[in-house]
C-alpha cells in the first residue's frame, strides 16, 4: 500500500481567507503579513491595494510624529434616512468594523521634518463616502493650515458624497471648496494625493484642487462611476478609463507616483512649496545620534555631585492642540 | 438600541405611508416635466432683455449652460442656467440639459465677467446631472465644477440661485452655491438621482420613490434643512401650466433678494456666504482620545535609562514618559 505523502502543493481553496490574498491584477496569491510589509503592493505586479487611514498615516509621515485632532466628530442622522438598514445602524456597524468613528483621521504631523496639516480618508468606512464629519475634518484641516500657515496635505479614498446625508452631504463639497478657495488666496500649499478609488464629490471638490494633485498608480479615479457612464450614454468606454493613467494622460493629474515614493516625492514638493523653509535638522521621529550632547548628558548622569539636568518634555506640546480646542468651545456642538 | 448607544432619539416612523411616496414620486416627474419652463423661458417673462454669451474660451460653447446678460425690473444682472430643450431635437442639440466641462467654465466665465463689472449673478439650476460620458472626463468635469464652487464661494458680487427643477447632484451645486438659494414648491435637490440611489442602496431602481422620499428631496424638505431658504408656490398645477404666472411670482422675489443683498457691504456678504456653507452638516462632538503615538524612545535613550543614576537608587525609571498623552478632557457635548 502506498504511503500518501503530504502535499506541499498549496491548493487554491485550501488559502484561508485572512492568511492570504489574492491579487486581483495578476492573480498570485500574497501571504498577508508580506503584503503588509510591502505597503500592501503587490510585489509581483505592483497593484496597489487599499490602504487603511492608520496604515496611510504610517507609511506618509515621520515615525510617530502625527497627533490627531478632532478625533470625536460624529455623523448624525439629520434626515431620518432608512433604507435596507436605518443610517444610525449603518454607522454603528461601520464603527464596529473599522474601530473608527468616521470616514476620515485628521491632524498635525510632519514630513521629512516639514510639519503639515494632514487629513486621510478610509475607503473601508461606508465607502469612504462624504457625509458631515469628513466634510468637517477636511475643512478644519484646512482651516488649521490656514491659521498656522502649515501645507495641507489629504488622502482621498472615497465613493463620493454619502447618500444618507442627502443634500447636507452634498453642501460639503460648498463648505470644503471654500476653505480650500481661503488657502489659495492666502498661498498656504495643498498637496491632494488620490488613491484607489477617488470618484463623485470627493473628486469633484477638494481631491481635484490640489496645488499638486498625486495619484496612485492605477487608482480608480472618476466623477461619474463606469456603469453610470456607460448606463446614460450607452457608449464604449476607452481603456483604462478613469484610472490614473488616464487622468495624467488628460492633465489633472501631475504626478503617478508609487507608494514607496509617495513620501520622499511629497517632502521634495514641500522644500518648493514653503516659502524660505530650510530643511530642518530631524528633531523628532528618527533623530540622528547625537554624540557630543549623550556623552555631556551622560557625564551629567554619572557624576551624582551635579544636580539632574531638567527633564526635556517627551515631546514639544503642540499648539495645533489648543486651537481646534480653543475654537470647539464657541462653536456649537450639534447643528442641525 | 443603537440610538440608545449613541444618545440619540429613535427616528419616526420606520416605514414611510405610501401616499407620501405617491405624492414625493409625483414632485419629481413635475420637476421633470417636459413643458416646465426652462431657464430662456423664465428669463424671456421675466427680463426686459436678454444678452445671451457664448464660449468656454478653451474648448467650445455648450449648449447645454445659458450664459449672459439680462435686466430684470431696472437691475442689470449677469444669468447661469441649465438649459434642457423643450422637444427632442432641442434636446438632443442642449444634451437633455447636462452640461459638459465647457458649460461650467463657460459659467465660471460668466461669474468672472460679473464681478469685475459689478454685476449681480443669477442661476437657475435644471439639471438631472453633469454629463457623465468619456468625453466630459477627459476634460475634467469633476475639475470644472470644483472650480466653479470654489469661484462662486468667493465671488466678490451677490449671487441668488433658483432650483426651478431637478437639482441633481454636483452638477447643480456647481452654480448654486449663492448667498441665498430659491427653489421653486416643485423642483427637486439631491445628492444622487433618485434612481441612482435605489440602484446603490436598494439594489433595484424599482425603489427610485422610496429613495427620493428617504432622501427628502423636495423643495419644502430642502427648505426644512436649511439647504434652501424660501420656496416659490407655483401656479395652478404646476409650472409646466403657466409660465408667464411662475416668472411673475419668482421675479419678485428675485427682485426682492437683489435689493437687498446689493446694501449688504461686499466684505459682509462673503464673510455670510462662507458661514452659510460652513455650517452645513449635522455632527455631534464628544471627547475621544486621540490616536496619539508613544514617544519614540531611540537607543541612547534607554542606554540613558540604564545609567540613569535614580533608577538604581529608587528602582524605578524617571525617564519613563506615559504612552498616551493625556488628553485634555474637553465637555462630553
Amino acid at each position: 500500500m502506498p504511503i500518501k505523502l503530504p502535499s506541499f502543493r498549496p491548493r487554491k481553496d485550501a488559502y484561508p481567507a485572512d492568511l492570504w490574498t489574492k491579487c486581483p491584477s495578476c492573480s498570485e496569491m500574497l501571504f498577508n503579513k508580506q503584503l503588509d510589509k510591502s505597503d500592501r503592493v503587490c510585489p509581483t505586479c505592483g497593484h496597489h491595494f487599499r490602504l487603511s487611514a492608520e496604515a496611510r498615516i504610517a507609511l506618509l509621515v515621520d515615525d510617530r510624529s502625527f497627533v490627531e485632532v478632532d478625533a470625536g466628530l460624529q455623523s448624525v442622522d439629520a434626515l431620518g434616512f432608512v433604507d435596507q438598514k436605518p443610517y444610525p445602524d449603518r454607522l454603528a456597524a461601520a464603527q464596529l468594523a473599522t474601530g473608527m468613528r468616521d470616514a476620515a483621521v485628521r491632524g498635525t504631523a510632519t514630513i521629512d521634518g516639514h510639519r503639515v496639516s494632514l487629513c486621510v480618508m478610509d475607503f473601508a468606512f461606508m465607502g469612504g463616502s462624504m457625509g458631515a464629519v469628513v466634510g468637517e475634518k477636511v475643512t478644519r484641516a484646512a482651516e488649521q493650515a490656514l491659521m498656522e500657515r502649515l501645507p495641507l496635505i489629504i488622502v482621498s479614498a472615497s465613493g463620493g458624497a454619502r447618500m444618507q446625508e442627502g443634500t447636507l452631504a452634498l453642501m460639503q463639497l460648498a463648505k470644503t471648496c471654500a476653505a480650500l478657495e481661503r488657502l489659495r488666496a492666502a498661498g498656504v500649499p495643498y498637496i491632494s494625493i488620490m488613491s484607489d478609488p477617488t470618484t463623485g464629490g470627493v473628486f469633484a471638490s477638494y481631491a481635484v484642487l490640489g496645488d499638486i494633485n498625486i495619484a496612485e498608480p492605477n487608482a480608480l479615479i472618476g466623477f461619474a462611476g463606469a456603469r453610470v457612464a456607460a448606463g446614460t450614454i450607452a457608449q464604449e468606454l476607452p481603456p483604462g478609463f478613469q484610472r490614473s493613467e488616464f487622468l495624467f494622460e488628460h492633465g489633472f493629474v501631475d504626478r503617478v507616483v508609487a507608494r514607496r515614493s509617495l513620501r520622499g516625492e511629497i517632502a521634495d514638493l514641500l522644500r518648493y512649496l514653503v516659502p524660505g523653509e530650510q530643511r530642518p535638522a530631524a528633531d523628532n521621529g528618527r533623530s540622528l545620534f547625537d554624540p557630543i550632547g549623550f556623552l555631556t548628558s551622560l557625564a551629567d548622569r554619572v557624576v551624582p555631585d551635579l544636580p539632574a539636568p531638567e527633564e526635556a518634555p517627551a515631546r514639544p506640546t503642540e499648539p495645533a492642540d489648543d486651537v481646534p480646542a480653543a475654537r470647539a468651545a464657541d462653536r456649537e456642538a450639534t447643528r442641525g | 438600541m443603537v440610538d440608545r448607544l449613541l444618545g440619540r432619539r429613535p427616528v419616526a416612523g420606520p416605514v414611510a405611508p405610501e401616499d407620501a411616496k405617491a405624492e414625493m414620486w409625483n414632485r419629481v416627474q413635475l420637476a421633470r416635466n417636459l413643458r416646465r419652463p426652462r431657464t430662456l423661458d423664465l428669463l424671456a417673462e421675466m427680463a426686459d432683455e436678454i444678452i445671451e454669451i457664448h464660449g468656454d474660451r478653451a474648448f467650445g460653447d455648450d449648449a447645454a449652460m445659458a450664459c449672459g446678460f439680462a435686466r430684470i425690473d431696472g437691475h442689470r444682472v449677469v444669468f447661469i442656467g441649465q438649459q434642457k430643450g423643450a422637444d427632442t431635437d432641442e434636446n438632443v442639440r442642449r444634451n437633455f440639459g447636462m452640461p459638459h466641462p465647457e458649460g461650467y467654465r463657460k459659467a465660471m466665465r460668466a461669474m468672472d465677467l460679473a464681478e469685475r463689472f459689478g454685476l449681480p449673478v443669477v442661476t437657475f439650476v435644471d439639471v438631472p446631472g453633469a454629463h457623465p460620458g468619456p468625453e466630459s472626463e477627459e476634460r475634467g468635469i469633476a475639475e470644472a465644477i470644483a472650480r466653479s464652487i470654489g469661484l462662486m464661494t468667493r465671488l466678490r458680487t451677490p449671487i441668488v440661485s433658483v432650483i426651478t427643477g431637478e437639482g441633481g447632484s454636483g452638477g447643480a451645486i456647481a452654480i448654486a452655491v449663492g448667498d441665498v438659494v430659491i427653489a421653486l414648491e416643485n423642483a427637486v435637490y439631491a445628492v444622487i438621482s433618485p434612481e441612482g440611489c435605489a440602484a446603490i442602496l436598494w439594489r433595484s431602481s424599482d425603489e427610485a420613490a422610496t429613495a427620493a422620499l428617504a432622501m427628502r428631496m423636495s423643495a419644502d424638505d430642502q427648505q426644512a434643512l436649511g439647504v434652501v431658504d424660501q420656496v416659490v408656490a407655483e401656479p395652478g398645477e404646476g409650472a409646466h401650466a403657466d409660465h408667464a404666472e411662475t416668472a411673475r411670482r419668482l421675479r419678485t422675489v428675485i427682485v426682492a433678494e437683489l435689493d437687498r443683498l446689493e446694501r449688504i457691504p461686499t466684505d459682509e456678504l462673503l464673510a455670510a456666504r462662507y458661514e452659510r456653507y460652513r455650517a452645513f452638516g449635522a455632527y455631534t462632538e464628544t471627547a475621544a482620545p486621540p490616536m496619539t503615538p508613544p514617544p519614540n524612545r531611540g537607543l541612547a535613550d534607554r542606554v540613558r535609562d540604564l545609567l540613569d543614576p535614580t533608577r538604581w537608587l529608587t528602582g524605578t525609571s524617571t525617564t519613563g514618559t506615559p504612552r498616551r498623552d493625556d488628553p485634555t478632557a474637553p465637555e462630553e457635548a
